[in-house]
């Protein structure tokens, strides 16, 4: 964008147009003609930053980028947004999320802002302290954060737990639906659908970013030596991603499978310690947890500690999960485990849009059928 | 102490707050309107005191000329933002729907949501400054309508401004009139309206310099029109942004459109803030800007005529109309890429207006 100031600060540096030909005719003299090359961007972030500054078309048409889960509210299943929606309208409590979780489809053709419309109480807050502030002010009322997100989101709500119990906050609970990155990763891996026995083909990972300021690199070692796929952590600025897809394809073209970590600037290999004590004090794992679309995985989520449980809200309104049949015709599922691409699903772009979305990947900004539908379909050929 | 026969105690602009009585159709409400409405608005058309105000027909250079309406509804919240106030922005916006049309802005009519308890001192202010502003293009508030809801109802105030004008024969700005090869010319910086906002809303506490740029443009459209250029299409990229204005444009006129990313001015401290809160400025609001869909031929002149003006010295072309049974507006992002530039869906900043 035009600017008449100084730009911004280690931003504008990372969204350089000059360095990023640069680095596209990098990649352009790495890859092996006759060769493809598959890679999954594993957050919504890069599948936001990919499709916000056109990156596919600077990449050489033999490389692929596939759309991977890591997008929050997409994994979210039906039945946690009905946990919620319940809280509102049957609790009467003041429900506090993110924004994009107030636009997930639920069952009965319910969303969170459709629940509002209804009288149910539900607030779009930035911030966990923003939750903490509307129970101090509202004492009489009680107040719910539904807390959802990967390993990036979890250590706000671990801290605005620990100082609610500092302060005997007794009007605020969680509702935790925090979720873990490598048993994703693991799965989409480790199902039948991938190599060798046919599917999609990925030939390395483009890491995430927030998750991996809070995790650290060595979580993926794993990936890189028993699946023998390269992992390059990156940010999530366009020159991060194609920094990192250079790095990807070096690696296939000399038969490597190492963690790269492009986004050193903020990734250590051993995360954040502090955050990660924060997380262990208050969290601890589920046995199992349904993902849309990659379905129950064992030891993928995170629930509240018994230590906690006043904080639980789960255990303070006896809800209890019901999973839900997804639509259809939704292809949800088959995109989050990168099967298929949102322009293959028979109502992308007709009966699924952004103003009234079908399945979770129509929603988030971060979702690969929104980030699609709002800046890529021109690519798609049809009307 | 004596007191005069016939006195009435004023109004309290200091400390008095509206309450039920002063919607009720009696005394307190011909009070209000004497003492506030008519003291700040107060001309010979308002001052018939009728329910309407009798207006002579509208000439245009000797002749009778064709009239134009807007109404537009005001919301917004908080009511004091950086750079205005909802009374200011209520005239501004109304005369912006005129300006766009290519018409001069002749009277508005105001309609007054009041919400009891509002603070006398705080409705005062909002009139008076709809009175600077309206004084200052020369329109004057003709008539007008107070109701009061109960506390709780209502929230402060809510303000419903109608304008008239009257637009010389020949000219035709619709949105139907945008045609492949056109360049599309915005007048300035993108979203500092929202962004002000933004910043003062409570759950938010972010501090950015930055103030409102809600203006009346009929000055600045005058200037573009006579530089002679052969405007197509005006509007002005208020709620939903640059993004919105074009897209319904484009839809209007049938055709798509292609921008360049780096040609769109924006302030740094507009595009610091879009960047933390999640938003592209592309999709934040305005009130103080003109997107112009031109004749290729005229671009430069019409640029020049637009920075001539002082609302005008931001303004750049930033891209061009193409033939599209799509109606895509797509952008050549600054890395290179293209993308394509869409609705946005829903309200990130409910209340802007």
């Amino acid at each position: 964008m035009r600017q008449h100031e100084p730009a911004m600060k280690y931003i504008d540096e990372f969204r350089d147009g000059a360095l990023a030909r640069t680095l596209a005719s990098k990649i352009a003299a790495q890859v092996q003609p006759g060769r493809h090359y598959s890679f999954m961007e594993f957050c919504g972030g890069h599948t936001h930053a990919i499709s916000r500054y056109g990156l596919t078309e600077l990449l050489p048409h033999n490389v692929r980028m596939v759309h991977g889960p890591g997008c929050p509210v997409c994994v979210l299943p039906m039945g946690r947004i009905d946990m919620a929606i319940r809280l509102a309208l049957d609790h009467g409590v003041i429900l506090c999320t993110y924004a994009d979780t107030l636009r997930v489809p639920a069952s009965g053709g319910l969303s969170l802002m459709k629940a509002k419309a209804r009288g149910g109480d539900v607030r779009m807050v930035y911030a966990t302290q923003d939750a903490l502030q509307i129970a101090r002010s509202n004492p009489d009322r009680q107040v719910v954060f539904f807390a959802i997100g990967f390993e990036t989101t979890t250590p706000a709500t671990a801290l605005a737990m620990l100082q609610a119990q500092r302060e005997g906050l007794t009007n605020f609970s969680v509702l935790c639906c925090h979720v873990l990155t490598p048993p994703a990763m693991r799965q989409i891996l480790a199902a039948p659908e991938h190599p060798p026995g046919g599917g999609v083909q990925i030939d390395g990972f483009v890491g995430p970013a927030h998750v991996s300021i809070v995790i650290g690199s060595q979580p993926y070692e794993v990936f890189a030596r028993q699946f023998h796929k390269p992992v390059v952590i990156a940010g999530f600025e366009p020159l991060d991603v194609l920094q990192a897809v250079w790095l990807l394809v070096r690696q296939v073209n000399a038969g490597r499978a190492d963690v790269e970590n492009e986004f050193a600037r903020a990734v250590l290999p051993g995360g954040n310690p502090k955050a990660q004590a924060c997380m262990d004090e208050v969290f601890e794992k589920r046995d199992t947890f349904e993902w849309r679309g990659l379905g129950e995985l064992p030891q993928s989520a995170l629930k509240i500690r018994e230590a906690f449980a006043a904080l639980d809200a789960e255990r303070r309104f006896q809800l209890v999960y019901q999973p839900v049949l997804d639509h259809k015709a939704c292809e949800c599922a088959a995109i989050l485990r990168g099967m298929k691409r949102p322009q293959d699903c028979a109502i992308f772009g007709s009966v699924c849009t952004p103003d009234n979305p079908v399945g979770s990947c129509m929603v988030s900004s971060e979702g690969a059928c929104a980030a699609h539908y709002s800046y890529g379909r021109h690519q798609d050929g049809v009307a | 102490m004596s007191v005069k026969p016939g006195y009435v105690r004023p109004l309290d602009l200091k400390n008095g707050r509206v309450d039920m009585t002063h919607g009720a159709g009696a005394r307190a409400m011909a009070q209000l309107i004497a003492e506030l409405f008519a003291r700040h608005l107060g001309n010979a058309y308002l001052g018939q005191g009728n329910d309407g105000a009798v207006l002579p027909a509208p000439m245009l250079n000797g002749q009778p000329a064709r009239l134009v309406v807007a109404t537009d509804g005001h919301v917004v919240s908080p009511l004091f933002f950086p750079g205005g106030n909802i009374g200011s922005l209520s005239v501004h916006g109304t005369l912006n729907d005129l300006a766009v049309m290519g018409a001069t802005p002749l009277y508005l009519a105001a309609g007054f949501i009041l919400e009891e308890g509002l603070p006398l001192a705080d409705l005062d202010q909002i009139v008076l400054s709809m009175a600077d502003v309206a004084r200052a293009a020369g329109v004057p508030v003709v008539t007008g309508d107070t109701k009061v809801v109960e506390r709780g109802k209502g929230d402060g105030v809510f303000i419903t401004t109608t304008g008239v004008g009257v637009l010389p024969d020949g000219l035709d700005l619709g949105g139907a009139r945008a045609r492949p090869g056109d360049v599309v010319l915005v007048s300035g910086t993108l979203g500092d309206h929202g962004v002000a906002i933004m910043s003062q809303r409570d759950h938010l506490s972010f501090s950015a310099p930055i103030l409102s740029d809600s203006a009346a443009l009929h000055g600045l459209v005058a200037q573009l029109l006579a530089s002679g250029a052969d405007i197509h299409c005006l509007r002005d990229p208020t709620r939903g942004g640059l993004a919105a204005t074009l897209n319904e444009i484009a839809h209007q006129s049938g055709v798509g459109m292609m921008l360049q990313e780096s040609a769109i001015p924006i302030k740094p401290v507009v595009a610091a803030a879009c960047e933390f809160l999640g938003l592209d400025p592309l999709n934040v609001a305005n009130e103080g800007k003109l997107v112009v869909i031109c004749a290729a031929a005229d671009a430069q002149r019409a640029l020049a005529a637009l920075q001539a003006h002082p609302l005008g010295v931001d303004a750049a072309v930033i891209g061009e109309v193409r033939a599209d049974a799509r109606c895509f507006v797509q952008i050549t992002t600054a890395l290179g890429g293209r993308r394509m530039v869409d609705w946005l869906t829903g309200d990130a900043l409910p209340r802007i207006c």
